[in-house]
């Protein structure tokens, strides 16, 4: 082993300058603004075909409004919920941080039950299919589906992220000194929160 | 909006997020009026609805950006990092522009 690698191997890891608890947090900072640009593709090419359409339909008509708002209302509130652990677990309350985080997983899961119910009523009662809206040519429901479908799939990677360290928070390995992955854990579950109310206005409400 | 802050154990003070939480559930009330405020809008109706609710779904990226993922108590760096993908994505709409209306 040369000197300079032998100096390494003895070196603590160097602080990210940026993120300086840990270089995790700047990765997952690093992820998301890539996971974002995907959305920003996704919305902007949602923006371009309804724009050039001549007779896009108006969302609010087709798509359930009220059922929607119940499913931000709910986003928002997960949002609540994950911060409140992280503060729980700063303040060395594991169980709280525990609880928090269930409550959070829960309204992930209730989260993507109410969009199951929906895409289910769309396409049996409402019409919509990925390719036709009441038995004509369209793109609406291909723009509509992928759209959700591909926030669904976070919210279910955040589902399951989070009920992993919710276990490694019951076997008590987060404590007030040591909790940076539940705080990576929230930046990315914020991340999903913030894309849904850019969702909810561009595909739902416009 | 900042009024009520704690001291975190990171060595911040962060808002009190219930009033955040109240703040993104006035807006996203407020949001929900639009549309059956302003039905069948079209011309300058319709530029008041839209631009009403860009501005208040956008209000609500940045409160839980800013409070909720802490950037506001994040470096500067971090921050224009973080605001990459909008000068980007908004870069991207502009350029998608013609096709939409040609």
């Amino acid at each position: 082993m040369s000197h300079a690698a032998a100096v390494l191997s003895h070196a603590d890891p160097a602080e990210s300058p940026l993120t300086p608890e840990s270089w995790g947090k700047l990765g997952m900072w690093v992820f998301l603004v890539g996971d974002a640009m995907s959305f920003g593709g996704l919305l902007a090419a949602y923006g371009a075909l309804r724009l050039s359409a001549p007779d896009w339909p108006v969302p609010a008509d087709i798509l359930g409004i009220q059922l929607t708002a119940v499913m931000t209302f709910l986003l928002i509130c997960t949002s609540v919920t994950m911060v409140k652990g992280l503060d729980a677990i700063r303040n060395g309350d594991r169980p709280g941080l525990v609880r928090f985080l269930m409550l959070t997983v829960v309204g992930g899961a209730l989260f993507l039950g109410l969009q199951a119910y929906e895409w289910n009523h769309l396409m049996h009662a409402g019409g919509v299919t990925l390719t036709q809206l009441h038995g004509e040519n369209s793109l609406f429901g291909a723009t509509f589906f992928v759209l959700t479908g591909f926030h669904g799939l976070h919210v279910f990677s955040g589902v399951v992220y989070l009920l992993c360290i919710a276990i490694q928070g019951m076997r008590g390995k987060y404590t007030a000194e040591s909790n940076n992955q539940v705080e990576i854990a929230g930046l990315y579950w914020h991340f999903v929160d913030l894309v849904w109310i850019l969702i909810f206005t561009f595909v739902y409400l416009l | 909006m900042a009024h009520g802050t704690a001291a975190g154990s990171k060595g911040h003070a962060h808002p009190s997020y219930m009033a955040i939480f109240w703040w993104l559930a006035a807006l996203t009330a407020v949001e929900l009026s639009v549309p059956f405020l302003l039905q069948n809008a079209e011309g300058f109706a319709l530029f008041v609805k839209a631009s009403s609710l860009i501005g208040m779904a956008a209000t609500k990226a940045v409160l839980v950006a800013m409070y909720f993922m802490h950037l506001r108590f994040e470096s500067r760096t971090l921050a224009f990092i973080a605001g990459t993908p909008i000068v980007l994505c908004v870069f991207l709409m502009l350029m998608l522009l013609p096709d939409a209306f040609a």
